[in-house]
Parts: C-alpha cells; sequence; structure tokens
C-alpha cells in the first residue's frame, strides 16, 4: 500500500527529494514522499557498501522502478554506517513508509555543518509545490 | 502521460505492477485506439497480401485472423501486424501505430490491378480486455484464438478480435470512433481496470512478445529475431518480399538470434544494454528489458550469438557499468495460468 502524502516537520530536505532525520554526528537519510511518488513502485535499489564515503550532492545508489530509473542524492557527506537490507531485499517498503521502515542508509557525519544550508519542511514543501 | 506515435498515451492508472496484476489474475482494459487499421479490399486483394506479408493467408478463412509480417527484401521487419480476414476479397490490418504510414505507403506503392488499399486508423476506436475472466465479464462466448465476429458491449456494436498483446485470453474490441468514449464506460462497467502503456509492456514482455522498433525492425531478419514461424518458407505456392534472404539465412543458421533472459543478480535490464562475453567485450545488446511483475526479477530480450542462444546459457549484462548475471530461458519468460485450452 502506497503512502499518504506527507512531509514530517522534524527531518532536513534536500532539493533532489532527499530527507535527513539528524542524530547527533550520524544522520539516517531516504528520499521523500515526492520522490517515491514520481517514480512509482520501487523494484530495485543499487546500494552502496558500508564504510563507503557519500558526499553531500553527489550520487551514492539508484532507486529504480518499472519505468524509471533515478539517482539517489546525498543530502549531507559522511560514511556509511549501515545500508538497510529490508529495502534492498524489499524495495516497495519505501514506498510503503518513505521516512520509517524505508530509509536507506545510516551514516556518520564528516561535515556537520553541511546540515545548516539543508531545507526546512516550509522551503521544502514550497519547492514540491513549485515543481 | 506520455508522446506515443502522434498520440498522448498513459504510462500508468493506480500503477504498473498493480494493473499488471490485474491483467494476470482477472481482467484489465486498454485503449489501444492508436493502433492503426488499413482495409485492403478487391479481387486481388489476397493476391497482394500473398505476395507481401510473410504467413501463409490461405491457411484462413471468413472470421479468423493471423500474425503475420510485412517484411523487406533483405527478410528485415517492416511491421508486424494482423490480417484479418473479413470476406475473400476483403482483409483488414492492424498494424503498429508507429509504422501506420510507412505500412500503407509500402503497399500503396505495390498496388495491383483489383486491389485497393485504405488507412482507415482515424475511423475507429481499439479496446483491448485482457486477462482470465475478460471474456466473462463482457458476457461474450468462447471463441478459439484468432478469430473475430460482430459482437455488443452495452448496446455498442463492435467488432470483437480473439487477439492480444498480454499472452491472456481476452479480445480486441473495435468501434466507430465516436463510441469510444461509450464503449470505455461499458468495459469499466464491467469491472475491467484501467491499464496504461508501462503494464502492456511488462505483460508483453513476460510473454515474450516482439515489440517493433525494439527487438524486431528493418534491420533484424525474422529468422533471427524467432519469428521463422510466422514465414511460410516452405509452401510451394507462396512467396513473399525477402522470402529467398529469408530461407538462405534459415538453412545456414543465423549468426545470433533473439534470445529471452532472466537476470541472476539484482538489477533491471533495458533495451541498448551491452551483453558482454566472458572477456568483458560486447557480445551482443538488449532490445527490451523490464523488472517482472510475476517472477519479482529483471527480465529482458536481446540479440547474442547463436552459441550463446540455448536456454541455460549464461550472459553478463552490462546495467550502468555494473556487470549482473543472467541467463537464458525458453520463451515464454512466463507461461499464463488461465491460458484458454
Amino acid at each position: 500500500m502506497a503512502a499518504a502524502e506527507s512531509y514530517p516537520g522534524e527531518l532536513k530536505y534536500h532539493p533532489e527529494h532527499d530527507w535527513a532525520r539528524i542524530e547527533g554526528n550520524e544522520a539516517t537519510v531516504g528520499i521523500t514522499w515526492f520522490a517515491q511518488d514520481s517514480l512509482g513502485e520501487l523494484v530495485h535499489f543499487e546500494a552502496p557498501e558500508p564504510g563507503a564515503t557519500v558526499s553531500k550532492d553527489a550520487s551514492y545508489g539508484e532507486v529504480e522502478s518499472v519505468k524509471a530509473v533515478s539517482d539517489v542524492i546525498a543530502p549531507l557527506s559522511g560514511e556509511i554506517l549501515e545500508v538497510n537490507q529490508a529495502v534492498v531485499d524489499a524495495p516497495e517498503t519505501v514506498n510503503e513508509d518513505p521516512y520509517g521502515a524505508g530509509w536507506l542508509l545510516r551514516i556518520r557525519l564528516t561535515d556537520p555543518a553541511e546540515v545548516e544550508v539543508l531545507l526546512d519542511l516550509d522551503a521544502y514543501k514550497q519547492l514540491v509545490a513549485d515543481a | 502521460m506520455v508522446p506515443f506515435a502522434g498520440w498522448e498515451l498513459p504510462v500508468q492508472y493506480a500503477g504498473v505492477i498493480e494493473e499488471h496484476r490485474a491483467v494476470r489474475r482477472d481482467c484489465g482494459v486498454f485503449d489501444v485506439s492508436h493502433m492503426g487499421e488499413l482495409h485492403v479490399e478487391g479481387p486481388a486483394a489476397h493476391a497482394l497480401l500473398q505476395a507481401l506479408l510473410s504467413n501463409d493467408l490461405n491457411r484462413i478463412e471468413d472470421g479468423e485472423a493471423q500474425y503475420t509480417l510485412l517484411t523487406n527484401d533483405e527478410g528485415g521487419i517492416v511491421d508486424d501486424l494482423i490480417a484479418y480476414r473479413l470476406e475473400q476479397h476483403h482483409y483488414l490490418l492492424v498494424v503498429n501505430a508507429g509504422n501506420r504510414h510507412a505500412v500503407y505507403t509500402w503497399l500503396k506503392e505495390r498496388e495491383i490491378r483489383g486491389s485497393d488499399v485504405r488507412d482507415a486508423s482515424d475511423e475507429y476506436a481499439l479496446l483491448a480486455v485482457q486477462g482470465p475472466r475478460s471474456i466473462e465479464r463482457l458476457g461474450l462466448p468462447d471463441a478459439k484464438r484468432f478469430t473475430h465476429a460482430l459482437g455488443e458491449i452495452g448496446g455498442i456494436e463492435v467488432m470483437v478480435n480473439r487477439t492480444g498483446y498480454s499472452g491472456e485470453k481476452g479480445c480486441e474490441l473495435m468501434c466507430p470512433a465516436e463510441d469510444a468514449v461509450a464503449l470505455w464506460d461499458a468495459v469499466l462497467s464491467r469491472g475491467a481496470v484501467p491499464c496504461g502503456l508501462g503494464a502492456r509492456d511488462t505483460l508483453r514482455l513476460e510473454v515474450c512478445y516482439p515489440l517493433h522498433g525494439n527487438d524486431i525492425t528493418p534491420a533484424t531478419d525474422a529468422v533471427s529475431a524467432g519469428l521463422a514461424w510466422t514465414c511460410a518458407l516452405g509452401s510451394p505456392d507462396k512467396d513473399f518480399t525477402g522470402a529467398e534472404t529469408l530461407r538462405r539465412v534459415q538453412a545456414e543458421g543465423p549468426a545470433r538470434r533473439l534470445v529471452a533472459f532472466v537476470m541472476d543478480e539484482r538489477g533491471v535490464p533495458r533495451g541498448g544494454m551491452a551483453i558482454l562475453g566472458q572477456d568483458g567485450s560486447g557480445r551482443g545488446e538488449v532490445t527490451s528489458g523490464t523488472h517482472s511483475p510475476m517472477l519479482d526479477k529483471g527480465i529482458g530480450l536481446g540479440y547474442v550469438p547463436a552459441e550463446n542462444s540455448m536456454p541455460g546459457s549464461e550472459l553478463t549484462i552490462d546495467v550502468r557499468g555494473k556487470e549482473r548475471r543472467a541467463t537464458v530461458v525458453p520463451k515464454p519468460i512466463y507461461k499464463p495460468q488461465g491460458e484458454e485450452s
């Protein structure tokens, strides 16, 4: 079952339709409701390896539906602590729960100051409204 | 919505996978009014088509239809189409939207005395109703595949063609263009799920029906494409454009063949991706690929060297720079469960 449209207020957003939940010097990241809705039901997550590094604004993997494939952009720079194996095994988890069970990576931030330039809820909602 | 051969067509309504499953399980409807319809009439209509189309028209009677190819001198495929015999001197050809003008021009330029070719594509709407429960939901009598008859759905007179592109039981309903909306509503009211181009593609790929422009083109011959069964190469009283070349390819064995494959590793193959040899060099090309909703794996069609074309042969697909293993499988990749006897 696809989730209803939502954008939680406690998250930070990247204009490429990614979200980050900041927890100290770590973050959990994923794609927003808007991103998964644009792609349709996901059938594949081409995931990076734990231990690899991700750079803010750069692609770290791909998400793919029947009709399209898209790069996933890192909202922040860091070292990958964990890849969500549940999504690798059942990519549709992202459609069902994009901010919960459908998270993609946990990272240790290498430049926590980057958080400051991410969008807050209102700015991201405006961006989606203009899309 | 996406532009397609001059039409605006929906990729999906509720979602590709949901629509796909509806057709495999029950009944879905596709608006395929973009398909072209050509009338070929006259006492020489049969002779004209028999000389240009690959399959033997003598094998069908009034009320029957045949999958066939329009071939060029090299045995390449100008279009794949269905020829419906309406009467002894009257055939209806349903052709691919993108090839409508090419096929019309090809036939028109070769008209012989006593034959007339007319493009009637704009006069008709065509709805494909597909799935194991489709005929029951429409309240139609059972009939053999590749037959046609007049019928009525919700008070609208239609030509009921027992054909389709999903591998499932079903029909394609043809009606005057002005009745299209009423027919669509009538079919939906019988419980058919509206389906878009996305599901049409995943359904046809699972059963390995080729898509013209991807898997078969004027540059790919019918034998290499695995369509020799649509070519009357052995009939003494039948000759057609390119038959000589096709007989030679068949006798010598094609250098490459269109095969079906299933991914052994994660990843979705897509048309245009390279199929690699042991040394990493290009050996072939994926012509169509997708994620199979029924197998929950990547599947595809592609040309490979004949020596790698047997079921069980291992392939490597270059999925955007990542090498992923796949295995050649017998066609179809998925066998419909509710298939007609």
